[in-house]
C-alpha cells in the first residue's frame, strides 16, 4: 500500500477548476518533486493535502495510510503525520514561537496517546533542532513569524517539521527567496529527515534545491495536470528547456 | 415597565428615605451636595440616545426598572460565598456588599505607615474634614446624570489616602458584590482615592454579582493623583447577565503624575465604563488600557474623555474588543486639548474582533483641539479571526477550538501585556482565559463545521 495515493483529483476555487485530474502515488521512503510554473496549481495541491477547507474537491479520492484523507480535518491530518511547509508562512502576533511549537507537539502526542511534554523537557529537543537549522534561540520568544525575514520564516517551517517529525512532508516552495547558504541549511534539515518510513514531496519552481535534496521522482504540473513524470533527470531537462517546451508537448497530447 | 413619572417618584421615594439616615446626613455641605445632585438628576433624567454621549447606548432598561436601595435591609454574606471571587496573593481586600462596607469580610493586610484604607461612610462620620475638600470636587454632575445620581445616593465605598512619598507595593483590592435578593436592587458605591505628591499605589475595583436578578450598580471613583505620583487603577467587570453597571473613573492628575487605567469588561448585561482623566499639571502621562469581551446580548460601552489641560502631557488609549453572539460594543474616545495644552501628545487605538454576523461595534473618535502645537492620532480596526492564522495552527495539529482560543488570547494579550506582572494580572489573565475558552467552544465553526474562514483578511482602517 502506498503512503499517499491521489486518484483523479479535481479541485475548484470560486467555481474555477484549478486541479483537473491529478494522479499520484507516493510510497514511504520516497522523495517526490513537483515542479511547475506559477499558477499551475502546486500550492493548491499542497493545501488540499493539508486539508485547507476553502478548496472544494469536486471529484477524485485521496488515501493516506489507507485512510480517506479528504474526510480529515487539518488538525487530524497533522496528527496522522502530514506536514505542509507553507509557501507563505503566516504571522501570528501574540503567540510565541516556542509556545506554538510545544502546543503543536503536545496536540500530536496527545492524539497518539503519549504524555505531554512540559516546557523544561521540551527545551533540549528544541535546542538541538534550532542548532540543526542554525537558528537564533531568540526567535523562539518572538511571536510566530512576526517580523521574521523571508529566510527565517522558511527555516522556521523546517524547524517545525524537524520537531513534529511527520510521516509525509509537503514543502511548498521552501526554496524560493533563500540565498544559497540558507538553502543549504534548509536542505540539510530536510535531508536529515529522510528515512525509509517517511516520504517527502518537494514542490518547487526551480531545480536548484534538487541539487541538495535529490528526488526519486519528478513530476511536472502544468495547468492543473501532471503532464510528465520521470526521475531526477527530468528536473535537469526542465532547467535546460524551460516549461515552454513542455507546455507545447502537453497541448499536443491533450487537445483542449 | 414604569413611566417616566413613576420612575422619578420611585427615585424620590428612595431619596427622601435615604437622605434622612445616610452617613453624614447631618453635615450641611454633604446634605447640599446630595440635594443639588438629586435636583440635577430630576431635572435631566436618564440620558437618551439623542444625547451625543449616549448615542450608542440605550439605558431605558435601567430607567424602566424600579430599583430599590438595599441599605435599610442589609445583606449578610458568608466567607464561603465570597471564596470563589477572591484574588489569591492579595492581602488587602475590602469587600462591599450592595455598596456597603462589609468589615467582617474584609482583610486589611499590612500597609506602610500613614496609609489609610477604609470605607468612605465611616470616614465621613469620623473624619469629614479629610473628605470635604475632595468629595464631588472633580466630578461634573452636570455632564452626566449617572454621576449626579451617584452623588445623590453615594455614602459608602472605599477611602484610600496615601501620604506624600509613600510607596504602596501591595495592591489595594476592592471587591464590590451585588445581590438582588427578592427585588431589583441598586447601589451607588463612591470611592475616593487621594494620593499625595510622589506616592505610588495600585487600586483594583472588581465587580461581581451573586445569584440572579436585576441589579444596578452605579459607581463613581474620584482618583486624585498628586504631583509626581505613579498610580495604577484596574476596573474589572464580571457581573452576571442580568446586571447593569455604570462606572465613572474621574482622575485628576497633577504635575508629572503617571496614571494607568486598565478596564476589563467581561460580564454584565449593560455596561458603561467612563474613564475621565484631566491632565491638569504639566508633563503628566496617562495610559488608558482596555479590553472588552462580550457574548449573548451583552452591551459593553467604553467611553473615554481625556482632557489635556496643561502643556507637555501624553495620553494613550488602547482598547481591544472581542464580540460574539449578539453582543454590542462601543468605543467612544473623546480627547479635548485645551488652549494652553501645547505639545500635547495624544493617541487612541481601538481594535475589534467580531466573531459573529450579529455582533456589533460602534467606534467613534472625537477630537477637539484648541491648542495649535499638538500631536493627536487615532485609529480603529474591525476584523474577524484570521482564516489563515487559524488554518496555520490547525495544520500543525492544534484542534480548532484550541486554535481559536489561542488566537483570541493572543489578541487579548495585547492589553494584558500592558499590565504589570503580579497577582492582579494573573487574576485578570485567569478571568480572560475562562471567558475566551467558553467563547472558543461556542464558536460557530467549532461544533457545526460551518467555516468562517478567510473572512478576516481585510482590516478596515477607519481614521
Ligand atoms: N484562494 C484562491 N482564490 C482564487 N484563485 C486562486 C486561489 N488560490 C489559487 N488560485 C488560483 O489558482 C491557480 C493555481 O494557484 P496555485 O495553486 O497557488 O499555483 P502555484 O502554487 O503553482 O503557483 C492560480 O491561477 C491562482 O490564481
Ligand atoms: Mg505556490
Amino acid at each position: 500500500m502506498s503512503l499517499l495515493e491521489i486518484k483523479n483529483l479535481h479541485v475548484k476555487v470560486d467555481n474555477h477548476e484549478i486541479l483537473k485530474g491529478i494522479d499520484l502515488k507516493v510510497n514511504a521512503g520516497e522523495v517526490h518533486s513537483i515542479m511547475g510554473p506559477n499558477g499551475s496549481g502546486k500550492s493548491t495541491l499542497a493545501q488540499v493535502l493539508a486539508r485547507r477547507e476553502t478548496y472544494a474537491v469536486s471529484a477524485g479520492e485521496v488515501s493516506y495510510n489507507g485512510r480517506d484523507l479528504l474526510a480529515m480535518k487539518p488538525e487530524e491530518a497533522a496528527c496522522e503525520g502530514i506536514f505542509m511547509a507553507f509557501q507563505y508562512p503566516v504571522e501570528i502576533p501574540g503567540i510565541s514561537n516556542a509556545y506554538f511549537l510545544r502546543s503543536a507537539l503536545n496536540a500530536i502526542r496527545k492524539y497518539r496517546g503519549l504524555d505531554e511534554i512540559d516546557a523544561i523537557d521540551f527545551l533540549p529537543l528544541f535546542r538541538e533542532k534550532l542548532k540543526l537549522l542554525d537558528m537564533d534561540e531568540k526567535l523562539m520568544n518572538r511571536s510566530v513569524n512576526e517580523g521574521f525575514s523571508g529566510g527565517e520564516k522558511k527555516r522556521n517551517e523546517i524547524l517545525q517539521m524537524a520537531v513534529l517529525e511527520p510521516k509525509l512532508s509537503i514543502l511548498d516552495e521552501t526554496d524560493s527567496g533563500l540565498d544559497i547558504d540558507a538553502l543549504r541549511i534548509v536542505a540539510q534539515g530536510v535531508d536529515a529527515m529522510r528515512n525509509p518510513e517517511r516520504a517527502i514531496i518537494v514542490v518547487t519552481h526551480y531545480q536548484r534545491l534538487l541539487n541538495y535534496i535529490v528526488p526519486d521522482f519528478v513530476h511536472v504540473l502544468l495547468d492543473g495536470r501532471i503532464v510528465r513524470s520521470g526521475g531526477p533527470e527530468l528536473a535537469l531537462e526542465l532547467e535546460e528547456k524551460g516549461y515552454g517546451s513542455m507546455e507545447a508537448e502537453a497541448r499536443h497530447a491533450t487537445p483542449a | 415597565m414604569i413611566t417616566a413619572t413613576q420612575q422619578l417618584e420611585s427615585y424620590l421615594e428612595n431619596f427622601s428615605e435615604f437622605e434622612k439616615l445616610a452617613a453624614g446626613h447631618a453635615l450641611p455641605w454633604l446634605r447640599n451636595l446630595r440635594q443639588d445632585a438629586f435636583a440635577r438628576f430630576c431635572e435631566v433624567g436618564f440620558p437618551t440616545t439623542h444625547d451625543e454621549d449616549w448615542r450608542f447606548t440605550n439605558v431605558s432598561a435601567i430607567a424602566q426598572t424600579a430599583f430599590r436601595l438595599t441599605c435599610n435591609r442589609p445583606v449578610r454574606l458568608s466567607q464561603q460565598e465570597l471564596d470563589p471571587y477572591r484574588v489569591p496573593g492579595v492581602n488587602c481586600q475590602l469587600v462591599f456588599v450592595n455598596g456597603n462596607f462589609a468589615r467582617e469580610l474584609s482583610l486589611l493586610g499590612k500597609l506602610p505607615d500613614g496609609v489609610k484604607v477604609s470605607n468612605l461612610g465611616g470616614e465621613i462620620s469620623s473624619n469629614p474634614e479629610a473628605i470635604e475638600p475632595h468629595l464631588g470636587r472633580y466630578l461634573d454632575i452636570r455632564r452626566d446624570a449617572f454621576c449626579a445620581l451617584n452623588t445623590a445616593f453615594g455614602e459608602d465605598g472605599a477611602y484610600v489616602h496615601i501620604p506624600r512619598g509613600t510607596l504602596v507595593e501591595e495592591p489595594i483590592y476592592l471587591l464590590f458584590v451585588s445581590t438582588a435578593n427578592d427585588a431589583p436592587s441598586m447601589s451607588h458605591p463612591r470611592n475616593l482615592i487621594v494620593a499625595e505628591e510622589d506616592s505610588q499605589a495600585t487600586i483594583v475595583e472588581d465587580y461581581v454579582s451573586l445569584d440572579g436578578g436585576a441589579v444596578f450598580c452605579n459607581t463613581v471613583t474620584e482618583l486624585v493623583a498628586g504631583d509626581h505620583t505613579v498610580l495604577s487603577h484596574y476596573m474589572i467587570e464580571r457581573e452576571h447577565e442580568e446586571a447593569f453597571n455604570i462606572s465613572t473613573l474621574r482622575i485628576q492628575q497633577g504635575r508629572s503624575a503617571n496614571v494607568v487605567s486598565h478596564s476589563v469588561l467581561l460580564g454584565g448585561a449593560l455596561v458603561r465604563n467612563n474613564v475621565h482623566p484631566v491632565l491638569a499639571g504639566e508633563g503628566g502621562e496617562c495610559l488608558i488600557n482596555g479590553l472588552f469581551i462580550g457574548n449573548g446580548h451583552q452591551h459593553l460601552d467604553n467611553y473615554m474623555l481625556v482632557e489635556h489641560a496643561s502643556p507637555r502631557c501624553g495620553s494613550r488609549q488602547f482598547y481591544n474588543g472581542i464580540l460574539d453572539g449578539h453582543a454590542h460594543g462601543v468605543f467612544h474616545g473623546r480627547i479635548i486639548v485645551h488652549k494652553d495644552a501645547q505639545k500635547t501628545d495624544a493617541k487612541q487605538t481601538n481594535r475589534n474582533l467580531l466573531l459573529s454576523d450579529d455582533a456589533q461595534i460602534d467606534t467613534k473618535p472625537q477630537l477637539e483641539i484648541y491648542a495649535d502645537d499638538v500631536k493627536c492620532t487615532h485609529g480603529a480596526t474591525i476584523g474577524q479571526i484570521e482564516g489563515d492564522a487559524l488554518f496555520y495552527l490547525r495544520s500543525r495539529g492544534i484542534d480548532e477550538v484550541s486554535a481559536r482560543k489561542l488566537l483570541l488570547f493572543a489578541f487579548a494579550s495585547e492589553c494584558l501585556d500592558r499590565m504589570k506582572q503580579g497577582p492582579v494580572r494573573r487574576h485578570v489573565e485567569e478571568l480572560i482565559n475562562r471567558c475566551l475558552f467558553q467563547m472558543a467552544n461556542s464558536a460557530p465553526g467549532a461544533s457545526t463545521g460551518i467555516r468562517r474562514d478567510d473572512t478576516g483578511r481585510n482590516w478596515e482602517e477607519i481614521g
